[in-house]
């Protein structure tokens, strides 16, 4: 019974990436799964191959499936220290090029997008980076380009923001109404959103900084390869490359490539 | 130790444990001699914030070298792992370890329920999971999918437990192998890793 199960998981997956090209067969498994058992519940269905014929033949299930399948879990300054390492080492050599390109990859519903516009123009540097911020679900990037969230998150992300070392009051970026909070849209006039996938898609433009956070964790070693070699190619000479907080470039094939900056922070620079 | 002899051997251990769970761990795991064979797995449950010491306080005390379970990084035979704080932490098929940030589960991550589940399915017949005291019910879905998958199921005599909830919000769901002690678990893992060797 239960091989019947990592047979139909294998077969869906195979399904979703023949008929629309979203690619999870190198994801690691046991959250695919978990997440398939879940969807499972939601869409009613008893077991993965119902769900699979639901999903092959209906592009709307599709989309909602995808939204179980990635996971918009995030939010401002996660890790505040990360963003203090950032502003304190990294921002005075990223100081040093005339304009400044920075990706960032699986950009969510686009809170470490808004965390870095914020970082940059309170360092003044806003004003000459362009910020590619780019993930494989339509939904969360039209969310991240809206710039709404909730005002019950954003407490949370003030503190994070006063410890990240914020100069200013955060509700100096953002105007409150009905719950939600409207963040300030010329933190995001030189950002532009994109759909991209680390699994399919290829490098876009030589970049100076790179920020994928909590993204690689989802994938097996050889994905996580893949994209470590995205970065290394779209990195300029000495470029930095910053990660979550359990992740490192250190055991994957491109780990003599790297130097780390701040090891404890996980920002890493292009040898 | 009847029940365990004629059995699938035991390739590693999980072990969930919630509050007053350094203690029972401890009293679980120093006895252990050095050498000890299986790999054993703990998710116990911290406030998010705080930065853990686990390691370092447990690498101290029991004989086994101690790690904190990083992802993609393969399970290594004797040693004992913990998740990091504020991930979900599985095991795959490969038997490796991977970290996520899916919602939390009985508002905790990590959550006991997320190792238990995938280690079953990385290991089958061939894992034994323990959970001990604690004051919410992760672990006991958990323990029934560590059953379905013929696992071995151990669960800390309530009445042993520092806080009887989580012991006892599994035994409600599900009858375990064993219901033991913390002396008693401690007995169990060596007989466990004599039927490994």
């Amino acid at each position: 019974m239960e091989r019947n199960s990592e047979i139909e998981l294998r077969l869906l997956i195979e399904a979703i990436y023949l008929k629309y090209s979203y690619d999870f067969r190198d994801y690691s498994g046991a959250s695919i799964k978990r997440r398939v058992n879940h969807a499972l519940v939601q869409f009613e269905c008893n077991t993965i191959s119902a769900l699979q014929e639901k999903v092959l033949h209906d592009p709307t299930a599709f989309m909602q499936l995808l939204q179980l399948l990635t996971i918009p879990v995030s939010e401002m300054f996660r890790d505040p220290s990360h963003f203090l390492a950032i502003r304190k080492e990294v921002v005075p050599l990223l100081r040093t090029w005339p304009s400044i390109k920075i990706w960032i990859a699986g950009c969510s519903t686009g809170e470490e997008v808004y965390s870095m516009a914020i970082l940059l123009r309170e360092e003044g540097l806003l004003d000459r980076t362009i910020i590619y911020a780019t993930d494989i679900n339509p939904r969360s990037l039209d969310k991240a380009k809206q710039g709404i969230f909730s005002m019950e998150n954003v407490r949370a992300y003030t503190a994070n923001y006063q410890q990240a070392g914020g100069q200013r009051s955060f509700a100096d970026y953002y105007t409150a109404a009905y719950g939600y909070a409207i963040f300030d849209k010329s933190l995001r006039e030189n950002v532009t959103f994109a759909d991209h996938s680390l699994a399919t898609d290829s490098v876009f433009s030589e970049t100076q900084l790179i920020s994928c956070r909590n993204v690689l964790i989802y994938f097996n070693k050889k994905l996580q390869d893949r994209a470590f070699g995205l970065f290394h190619e779209s990195l300029c000479h000495r470029g930095f490359l910053v990660l979550g907080s359990k992740e490192t470039p250190d055991f994957s094939s491109f780990g003599n490539e790297f130097e780390a900056l701040v090891r404890q922070e996980r920002i890493y620079r292009k040898k | 130790m009847n029940s365990t002899t004629a059995r699938p051997s035991i390739e590693a251990i999980v072990i969930g444990a919630s509050a007053g769970g350094v203690e029972a761990l401890l009293s679980i795991l120093e006895p252990l001699r050095e050498g000890f064979v299986l790999p054993i797995i703990v998710v116990l449950h911290l406030p998010e914030e705080r930065r853990s010491h686990l390691a370092e306080v447990f690498s101290r005390r029991v004989a086994l070298p101690v790690l904190e379970a990083h992802d993609k990084t393969p399970i290594e035979p004797g040693t004992l792992y913990f998740a990091a704080p504020g991930y979900h932490l599985s095991v795959e098929h490969d038997r490796s370890f991977s970290l996520s940030l899916e919602p939390r589960v009985h508002f905790s991550r990590p959550a006991i329920d997320y190792l238990f589940e995938s280690a079953a399915d990385a290991y089958g017949s061939h894992l034994a999971a323990v959970l001990l005291t604690g004051a919410n019910r992760d672990g006991a879905h958990g323990l029934v999918q560590v059953k379905r998958h013929g696992g071995l199921t151990v669960v800390q005599d309530p009445k042993d437990a520092q806080v009887a909830t989580m012991p006892q919000a599994a035994l409600d769901l599900h009858r375990p192998d064993h219901i033991l002690t913390t002396s008693g678990i401690g007995r169990l893992l060596v007989d466990l890793e004599r039927i490994a060797c």
